[in-house]
């Protein structure tokens, strides 16, 4: 299981803020990641519009796109930040 | 002989001291020449926010700010440095985020609060959302490219 986790848009558009998912064995990056979500319906769909300005965390650190998943524990999805 | 240099890297509610920062950075040592801070402060140019609602990622907040200020550290001589950002709801006028940066002279001290904040502005997990003084949401703040740009200065060629 992973636990996937959202925040600010993407969260409230999702409807949750987080869950454990069992990924399909052909999620392998992060960008296939944000596809398969995609499909999983309206909240999704709505919130992973535009994929690739969607900021992706594995186990609390930056990735790209093109990133394998591998093990991850944790992977959390977001907009760009706005803090500081 | 050289001791380490830890970042204090702080995420909270609670509003800050900025004078009691610079104290506990300086305290006990006499080689400090040059201490620089910045504060960022919550600010309404329309006259009709009511607060900025600053959601977080826990752990990984920590986490992002203290591998950027370890960054700092490894790019100036630093005799310590200082980050604390708040979360939760927060009013015109009142303060989000502190660094505090100190150095043997004030060329690194301010180049490397400069560098913090640049970095933390794109890639530290926080985000704004707007609550105007009507009761309404005005949204989510969208991230703007010149602080993707202000991050960029500082890449190593």
């Amino acid at each position: 299981m992973t636990k996937l986790i959202y925040f600010a848009w993407v969260r409230e558009r999702i409807g949750k803020a987080e869950e454990d998912v069992e990924l399909p064995a052909d999620v392998k990056t992060v960008r296939e990641l944000l596809l398969w979500l995609k499909s999983r319906g309206e909240e999704f769909e709505s919130a992973l519009q535009h994929p690739e300005v969607i900021r992706v965390a594995i186990n609390q650190e930056h990735v790209d796109h093109r990133e394998l998943i591998g093990g991850a524990r944790e992977i959390a999805l977001f907009p760009p930040m706005t803090g500081g | 002989m050289t001791v380490a240099v830890v970042p204090m890297v702080r995420i909270q509610a609670a509003d800050f001291d900025v004078a009691a920062e610079i104290a506990l950075l300086t305290q006990g040592r006499v080689d400090v020449g040059a201490v620089v801070t910045f504060t960022g402060l919550c600010r309404d140019e329309a006259g009709s926010l009511a607060a900025l609602e600053l959601e977080h990622y826990p752990g990984m907040a920590e986490a992002e700010i203290t591998r950027i200020a370890n960054e700092a550290i490894e790019r100036w001589p630093l005799a310590g440095i200082t980050a604390i950002h708040r979360f939760g709801r927060i009013k015109p006028g009142e303060n989000i985020v502190l660094v505090v940066a100190g150095s043997k002279h004030r060329q690194a001290a301010f180049e490397a609060a400069s560098f913090l904040m640049d970095y933390l502005k794109s890639r530290a997990p926080f985000w704004k959302k707007e609550h105007r003084i009507d009761g309404s949401e005005g949204g989510w703040v969208d991230a703007k490219e010149s602080d993707e740009a202000a991050a960029a200065r500082w890449a190593k060629s």
